[in-house]
């Protein structure tokens, strides 16, 4: 472990292939398609593709010489590139989580990627793709031990299972989820549509399918992030683990949670599902939400009771405010579908709200995250007295507002918070 | 410097409007005087009025230096009151456009690690502006907390 640390260290000989994927894939099937006797490419062609190929290879292989890494003290430097070499430099005691992410083609070799989520508004998050499983596993251990300050050879801590998803649950929040909705939604039109004029409905059904289809990746996408997921609890954080095809395992160390979500949709309400999420400091990204490489936002429980949701709470935000207030009543007019989830309540450490139209959002904050505060009172609520009050975090996903308050008392409470942000972020330093 | 840029533009469509009706004229185009003298009018109560509602906006626009925490006000439709505790400040923009620069003003922009809260002062003098951000980075460095 200890020459481990000082030494350079290369990535698998295969990240390139892994790295490149599909297209990878698919440049092989193409490129065997010509080999093939009796295709009728012409010889030409066989040489552009057989100089194509040759020229990924070399890149590949390039890519993989000029990239290494290192432990050196207290950072994690990656070296890369050949014509612009650059050095990147992870500081580990500012990493807000550890990832371990398996594509299926990682898995289908054994491979797995460490990416390591950096604060900060400019930093991105440091990957290592692709190290065999195992070497993962371990260097994850490491790192997170140094980001903690303790000595990279310490024993991982034990952990115990908090929630383990079930898959009956997991298959019927799919079923009421949103996509399954609008494809019944979509089915229900055509049908109605065919008893008015079968022409219309052809033309509903060809324009629908593109929707369908991207539907259907939405859900199988859901499944396939929260399949099996696990949570459990080491004294160093959370560990989220989940995938059928693709697995992500991922390590959320203690006091880095910036926000905590939990959302009850219509659909749910009856059954007394919610789902629950933690927000984590970083880059926000553009791009396909439930794309492991770009969510922020982790679902440490998809879906599950009320008792699951509000038992892994406490193990989060020990310190969550019991105690809720409702706004006036004369915010019904400001906000009228709002109006009977809007409550918020707070104690020293934490705020709670809860906002929503058709689903409950309840957001807690810990007061120590709390970056800044906004008082906003627009047209309307001036009119009414009302005013909202924004707790911005770092998280980028959860937005925590203590909507429609009494004017007065919204200004109170701005100055009630400032004081008590400003107190718990003395203390934790 | 709302003010500036409001007669600005407004300067500047009149003057094209009268170029174009010039232009006409001379080319022997039949010109209606008329709409384009209307035209010029309305431009210029345009000009007037939103004069006056960036007035309102300047007016509106205000910020104060406390003992831990830096409080900006803002807004006329929409009233806006930030606070931004100095240690939570991670670094302080001063922007000077070209038409700031024109009235030797400058925009004092803070930025925390939240998005969301995003923060700016305009129209500060140059001096006022270079003054604000260093004591704001020497306060941030002094009360500075982590994530």
């Amino acid at each position: 472990m200890v020459d481990q640390a000082a030494t350079w260290h290369r990535l698998h000989p295969l990240s390139p292939v892994i790295r490149a994927g599909r297209v990878f894939a698919g440049a092989v099937i193409v490129f065997a398609g010509t080999l093939l006797p009796g295709s009728n490419s012409t010889h030409s062609g066989a040489i552009t593709r057989a100089v194509i190929g040759v020229v990924v290879i070399a890149f590949g292989l390039v890519s993989w010489l000029v990239t290494r890494w290192r432990v050196e003290g207290k950072d994690l430097r990656i070296e890369t590139g050949l014509i612009r070499r650059s050095s990147l430099r992870f500081p580990l005691p500012q990493v807000q989580a550890i990832d371990v992410v398996r594509p299926l083609l990682a898995r289908i070799f054994g491979l797995a990627e460490l990416r390591l989520r950096m604060g900060g508004a400019t930093a991105g998050s440091a990957r290592l793709a692709y190290l065999t499983a195992s070497q993962a596993e371990t260097v994850r251990a490491q790192l997170l031990a140094l980001a903690r300050g303790i000595q990279p050879d310490t024993e991982e801590p034990p952990e115990h299972v908090l929630v383990r998803l079930q898959i009956g649950r997991l298959i019927g929040s799919l079923v009421l989820g949103s996509p399954m909705v609008t494809i019944l939604v979509m089915a229900g039109a055509i049908v109605f549509a065919a008893e008015l004029s079968p022409k219309a409905a052809i033309g509903i059904l060809s324009s629908s399918g593109a929707i369908a289809i991207g539907m259907i990746t939405v859900v199988w996408r859901r499944l396939n992030g929260a399949y099996n997921l696990t949570v459990a609890e080491a004294h160093d954080g959370l560990r989220v683990r989940s995938g059928l095809l693709d697995t992500t395992a991922e390590t959320i160390p203690r006091g880095r949670v910036q926000a905590v979500r939990m959302v009850e949709p219509l659909l749910w309400r009856p059954l007394g599902w919610c789902s629950l999420e933690v927000d984590v400091a970083g880059r926000q990204h553009r791009g396909g939400e439930n794309n492991p490489e770009r969510r922020q936002l982790r679902a440490v429980l998809p879906v599950g009771s009320r008792q699951e949701a509000e038992s892994l709470l406490e193990r989060i935000l020990p310190d969550a405010p019991r105690e809720r207030t409702r706004p006036p009543s004369r915010a019904r007019w400001k906000a009228p579908l709002r109006f009977h989830n809007l409550s918020w309540g707070h104690n020293e450490r934490c705020a709670v709200t809860t906002t929503g139209r058709l689903a409950r959002i309840t957001s807690w904050v810990p007061l120590t995250k709390v970056q800044s505060l906004r008082l906003v009172q627009g047209p309307a609520q001036r009119g009414l007295r009302l005013a909202t009050i924004y707790l911005d975090t770092a998280g980028r996903s959860v937005h925590a507002a203590i909507r429609d308050r009494d004017a007065d008392e919204a200004r109170e409470q701005l100055s009630e918070l400032t004081v008590l942000c400003r107190a718990a972020r003395t203390e934790h330093r | 410097m709302r003010r500036a840029e409001v007669f600005g533009v407004t300067g500047v469509a009149t003057a094209i409007i009268l170029v174009m009706t010039a232009a006409g004229f001379v080319a022997g185009a039949p010109v209606n005087v008329g709409a384009a003298a209307a035209l010029i009018v309305a431009i210029a109560i345009a000009g007037f009025l939103s004069d006056r509602w960036a007035q309102r906006r300047v007016r509106a626009w205000a910020y104060c230096e406390r003992e831990d925490d830096l409080l900006v006000r803002r807004g006329v439709m929409i009233s806006r009151l930030s606070v931004i505790p100095y240690g939570r400040m991670q670094f302080i923009d001063v922007i000077a456009g070209p038409i700031e620069r024109a009235f030797s003003l400058a925009t004092v922009r803070m930025h925390t690690a939240a998005a969301s809260s995003d923060a700016r002062i305009p129209g500060l003098t140059q001096v006022e502006a270079a003054r604000l951000r260093d004591h704001l980075a020497q306060l941030g460095e002094a009360k500075a907390a982590g994530l």
